[in-house]
């Protein structure tokens, strides 16, 4: 009853798909041309902005230390996500079964989620090695929507399904595994999905604390490295490649997200009659 | 007490009056029910009402007059403010306070979206701890009585209201409990779907042998599907009184236009119409 996707409608997806990426392909295009004319038109010195054909040239030619560190940012963003994702869904599910869990943490949760990430920075790589100060504040700012979204997820569950669990007698532990954390998982995966941008924006904003202490090899680093010797070039490569890690991160963690749930929940589903 | 003669025993004497009393004990028993909630409404008060084993009981009233609470109660969501809900439940598979296995099923269909039709069917065996292979055995049963088998892999998104409703009787049923407790199951659905169901159920009914308490606020679906309406006042709830549907079964298409049908449903509207003035006086 719901299945065939007629011909039209296939059509129509697909003009929809191609104007979505080639559009933003173009608007790239003409920026970079406009950057570019700015440059030679006004004559403007590299070590103040860079033409885009330079820019291009340095991420080649610098590739082998810009791949580096962007492994080693990499490493980072995944180890906080992934911390993220266990402290959050953990806390949230932990909240869930006691008022008293969640009344004593929830503010401070909120707290830890409001104080800006650049300000506890400095502190916590006082207080922890290096490493661990950049995975911390990575972990600060991406467990929050994680938590958050997940509580909500854990208390939208259909009541009268929680009814009927209790009519057949089932455990706290089959109602959390069986009907709470199914019900609470698209919100989960879209707590996931911010908590991926985040991680990297944590993970960022620690090495750059980190790095005007002198210490460290992240892309935030180079950044913040090639700033002081005027290396504008290097500067944008690297940005671009923080760029294109983000967006990388989102898209994967979309595409987990519409596989877990495209047989059955309203947000996965594509467009159909 | 409503007289009415009980159709459903005939046809399982078998599998139900092993000894002679089940005809006249009640399988359940409210005796002066009263439920007041936490927000200080008193949803039922002095609610008396015995329900016999294989009877079609309709609890029939306005919105809010606590059918649905009283049927909680039934089910033990829920525990009486005051009075008392007893089970003569020796004959049954026994679970808390001596109620017996009950099936329960809502207005919402009340499936979980992420499972398939099967897997929600299957639920309540898993919560039940019955082996796997058995569970597989009866919720594919329980899918073919509802008339939906090849629609087991389908999610519930998948399907029409009438099919998801249908997937909650079956899931009501797998368990073959002795009492399936129906909370204006088919309210939100189209009258054709409706009669529908109210067909198949009644055919359901007289298969299987289970006793029936089926909350509506509809004359004419509880003088077609009940051997007894109990009628209701508004808020608080509690029996105004209770009338003997004893058209025979099997009822189908042609009893709903007869004249006899529509008799019943006059006296119940009437019924309903002075339950509704009680309360006023009061």
């Amino acid at each position: 009853m719901n299945d065939p996707a007629s011909a039209p409608d296939a059509i129509h997806g697909l003009r929809i798909e191609w104007s979505r990426i080639l559009l933003p392909v173009v608007t790239l295009a003409l920026g970079i041309l406009a950057w570019d004319l700015v440059v030679r038109v006004k004559g403007i010195p590299p070590f103040i902005l860079p033409s885009p054909g330079l820019v291009a040239a340095t991420l080649v030619s610098d590739w082998p230390l810009l791949w580096n560190s962007l492994l080693v940012t990499l490493d980072t963003t995944f180890y906080a996500l992934a911390l993220a994702l266990a402290g959050g869904v953990g806390l949230a599910i932990l909240f869930n079964q006691s008022r008293l869990i969640e009344h004593s943490l929830y503010p401070y949760a909120v707290i830890l989620q409001v104080t800006p990430v650049v300000a506890v920075a400095p502190l916590l790589l006082i207080y922890l090695p290096q490493q661990a100060a950049v995975l911390a504040c990575a972990w600060i700012v991406a467990f929050f929507p994680i938590l958050a979204n997940t509580t909500l997820g854990l208390n939208s569950v259909d009541r009268n399904l929680v009814d009927l669990f209790e009519i057949y007698g089932a455990s706290r532990i089959k109602v959390l595994f069986r009907l709470k954390l199914p019900a609470a998982l698209p919100y989960l995966l879209g707590g996931l999905r911010i908590a991926g941008g985040l991680s990297l924006v944590g993970a960022v904003v620690a090495e750059i604390a980190a790095g005007s202490a002198g210490a460290g090899s992240g892309l935030a680093y180079r950044i913040a490295e090639s700033a002081y010797r005027l290396n504008i070039a290097r500067m944008f490569a690297a940005l671009i490649l923080l760029s294109i890690t983000g967006i990388a991160i989102f898209l994967a963690l979309s595409l987990v997200s519409h596989l877990l749930l495209r047989r059955w929940h309203e947000s996965a589903i594509a467009g159909e009659p | 007490m409503g007289a009415g003669l009980n159709p459903g025993d005939n046809v399982f004497s078998g599998m139900l009056s092993t000894n002679a009393s089940t005809a006249t004990t009640p399988l359940v028993t409210l005796d002066s029910v009263a439920k007041r909630f936490a927000n200080g409404t008193l949803a039922l008060d002095g609610f008396d009402l015995a329900i016999r084993n294989g009877e079609f009981v309709s609890l029939l009233g306005p919105s809010g007059c606590g059918k649905s609470t009283a049927l909680r109660l039934i089910a033990g969501l829920g525990e009486p403010s005051r009075g008392s809900i007893s089970w003569s439940g020796a004959q049954h598979r026994v679970r808390r306070s001596n109620r017996p296995e009950i099936g329960f099923v809502f207005q919402e269909p009340t499936l979980m979206p992420w499972a398939t039709v099967f897997h929600n069917v299957m639920l309540p065996l898993e919560l039940e701890g019955v082996e796997r292979k058995a569970a597989v055995h009866r919720a594919a049963r329980a899918l073919e009585r509802v008339g939906l088998a090849s629609f087991r892999d389908s999610y519930p998104r998948e399907l029409s209201g009438g099919m998801k409703m249908r997937v909650s009787i079956a899931r009501a049923l797998v368990t073959d409990p002795p009492l399936l407790l129906m909370d204006e199951p088919f309210a939100a659905l189209d009258e054709i779907t409706r009669f529908k169901l109210n067909n198949d159920l009644l055919e359901l009914w007289r298969s299987v042998g289970h006793t029936v308490i089926f909350v509506t606020h509809s004359v004419f679906e509880s003088v077609y599907l009940s051997s007894r309406i109990v009628v209701m006042t508004p808020r608080p709830g509690r029996v105004f009184t209770e009338l003997a549907v004893d058209a025979p079964y099997p009822r189908d298409e042609s009893f709903r236009t007869s004249a006899e049908y529509a008799r019943h449903c006059r006296i119940a509207s009437e019924a309903l119409s002075r339950a509704m003035a009680e309360n006023r006086k009061s």
